[in-house]
């Protein structure tokens, strides 16, 4: 992938923005006190490069009816997006350190009072239906528009997935994209051994979905996977490889990462990780 | 479906409706859909989205002549409220139709998180509600629908008792900018007012007025209650007030508590579970305000209903205007 990209940004200043993006999700987990680290560190290259490089959205025209859409259907990971969400200035970075406060719309889960979010989630299972419909919508207004809905690979066990995976390929959504953040694991432990959801290749093309998998930390590869269109009248499905805590050498692939804080140790041995990653893609510390 | 639908009404009540010159309308679903399908065919953004349930929720016409306006999930009830509300974010006013105890029951968390927490204006239209399907048993009964939808915040709750109240509500939901659930039941419905009264469905309006009892209905039960006043007072000049109350969120309260102040015995009325619905409802806001009257609930008791129709279902349950008369009877008595 060339240094700077047709679409404004560099492969290395996205690389830059992933390692900001961690300390940010840790820095307001860190001060709430709560929040899914592991999920939210395993899915933020994947939002980093939607919403830095591939969805046509903005502050500016949130409200206009020929945006993008992003929906986060595996909700619990909110901090990923909240991080993003404000870099992208839909509201003040000051407003990150309110998650989970009294009275704060930075809940543990996305809601419309929150600028940017496009729907209410955090049961799971909600939001590829939900994408299904904003897709029949756009399409009724011969708008283009993607469509882009995150899973987890543990909610992949919810039924309502699959009734709405029928419902895009009979309606050939070619606008809807899913992308699920194949982490591995869940709250119980691995994915495999709570209620294996594998092979996801085959299930999807069986559903009649356009297949891809993909490094989902690699952001040259991601921008690739999400920009060229699949075929014609298919659904996509982005399957996206990652790990989970990624970025933090003792969260990774950890089970406790799930929704664990880190201590205030914890959370200096990350910072300095992280901090070295970035000295080392030339970003500021 | 059964292949005999026994009539909602005795032969009495029959003569009763005649004497009165009640109109027998069309059920209150195919006045739902023909308003729905004139709405429709002025504005393109109008949709409905059926789970194989076009054919309950006679919109095959619908189909046929907007076909680009009609989007089918098949068996699908979580698909139909999640497509629905995705549907709706893109500016459409959508209308999701399936049997009121599916849609209410396994949907029921895409209702609370997609379309009422979310505040996308869906229009849910529950069809062969209460116990219409009848002998086909307590899987295809709603009988929970207005207690779930109370306890779920932002969901407007209307049940209209004829062809009048439902072309009102269907206008009203068409409108709206929150979700709200709309209740039909498919047996023919008699018209239960006059000129003056079921424009609208946002507040509770009195269809007849009375002194001694007051029955307090919603939906589909409202005709069996004016029946049975009209019945009381040509046999026994019992004079009885009867209140329709097309909504319970938004619920008006006025007439209610102007029935409790006025009348000597309050009973309501209605085809869903005693638990949480109207009745419960009323007796909340009574005893809140402090009002001192005698109280009865007439509505389907906390248990699996007696086998058979529709009609032996309302009969076995005195949801009848012989039936809403004798507890009118006991409970004028017990004063």
């Amino acid at each position: 992938m060339s240094a700077s990209h047709a679409l404004g940004v560099s492969d290395r200043e996205l690389m830059i923005k992933s390692l900001e993006y961690r300390k940010d999700v840790l820095r307001i987990i860190s001060h709430a006190g709560a929040g899914h680290t592991g999920g939210s560190l395993s899915s933020i290259d994947i939002l980093n490069v939607l919403y830095n490089r591939v969805m046509r959205i903005s502050p500016a025209r949130f409200d206009q009816p020929d945006r993008d859409r992003y929906i986060q259907s595996k909700g619990h990971c909110v901090e990923a997006l909240y991080v993003v969400l404000a870099d992208l200035g839909f509201f003040p970075r000051s407003q990150l350190t309110t998650l989970c406060e009294y009275g704060s719309h930075f809940i543990g889960h996305p809601t419309r009072k929150v600028p940017g979010v496009e729907h209410n989630t955090g049961a799971l299972g909600h939001g590829l239906a939900f994408g299904v419909g904003l897709a029949l919508g756009l399409r009724h207004d011969d708008l283009r528009n993607r469509v882009f809905v995150l899973l987890g690979d543990g909610e992949l066990a919810e039924g309502s997935v699959w009734e709405a995976a029928m419902a895009a390929a009979h309606y050939e959504l070619d606008q809807l994209v899913a992308i699920v953040d194949r982490n591995r694991l869940q709250i119980t432990g691995p994915t495999k051994d709570v209620l294996s959801s594998e092979p996801l290749e085959s299930k999807f093309g069986a559903f009649g979905w356009h297949v891809r998998t993909v490094d989902g930390h690699n952001v040259a590869a991601l921008t690739n996977a999400l920009t060229v269109p699949p075929p014609q009248g298919k659904p996509m499905v982005l399957l996206a490889d990652t790990i989970k805590g990624k970025g933090v050498s003792f969260m990774e692939g950890v089970l406790k990462w799930h929704h664990g804080v880190p201590d205030v140790d914890e959370y200096r041995r990350a910072m300095e990780e992280l901090g070295a990653a970035l000295r080392q893609v030339g970003g500021h510390q | 479906m059964s292949a005999r639908t026994p009539s909602m009404y005795s032969d009495d009540a029959r003569q009763r409706a005649a004497r009165l010159g009640l109109r027998l309308g069309r059920p209150n679903l195919e006045e739902f859909a023909a308003t729905l399908t004139e709405i429709a065919a002025r504005d393109r953004n109008v949709m409905v989205v059926t789970s194989d349930s076009r054919g309950s929720g006679k919109l095959v016409g619908f189909g046929q002549r907007l076909p680009k306006q009609i989007v089918e999930v098949g068996i699908a009830e979580q698909n139909l409220v999640g497509i629905a509300a995705g549907l709706a974010a893109t500016g459409k006013k959508v209308f999701a139709v399936s049997p009121a105890c599916f849609l209410t029951a396994r949907a029921l968390e895409q209702i609370k998180a997609d379309v009422a927490y979310s505040d996308h204006p869906v229009v849910l239209v529950g069809i062969s509600a209460g116990v219409s399907y009848g002998a086909l048993g307590s899987t295809h009964h709603s009988l929970h629908d207005f207690a779930a939808l109370r306890a779920i915040n932002n969901v407007s709750i209307v049940a209209p008792a004829d062809n009048k109240e439902t072309h009102a509500a269907v206008l009203y939901a068409s409108q709206a900018v929150h979700p709200v659930y709309l209740r039909f039941g498919k047996a023919p419905m008699y018209d239960v007012h006059g000129p003056e009264t079921g424009n609208h469905v946002r507040s509770a309006m009195v269809v007849r007025e009375g002194t001694d009892v007051a029955f307090i209905a919603i939906g589909e039960a409202v005709i069996h209650a004016l029946l049975a006043a009209e019945d009381l007072y040509d046999r026994e000049r019992i004079s009885c007030r009867v209140v329709s109350v097309p909504a319970l969120r938004p619920f008006d309260q006025g007439p209610v508590l102007a029935a409790a102040r006025e009348c000597k015995a309050l009973i309501t009325v209605e085809e869903h579970s005693v638990c949480g619905g109207l009745g419960e409802a009323c007796a909340s806001l009574l005893l809140e305000s402090g009002a001192r009257t005698q109280f009865k609930m007439v509505a389907i008791p906390d248990e699996y209903t007696v086998t058979g129709s529709q009609a032996d279902i309302f009969r076995h349950y005195g949801i009848t205007m012989e039936g809403l008369a004798r507890t009118a009877h006991r409970l004028l008595e017990s004063i």
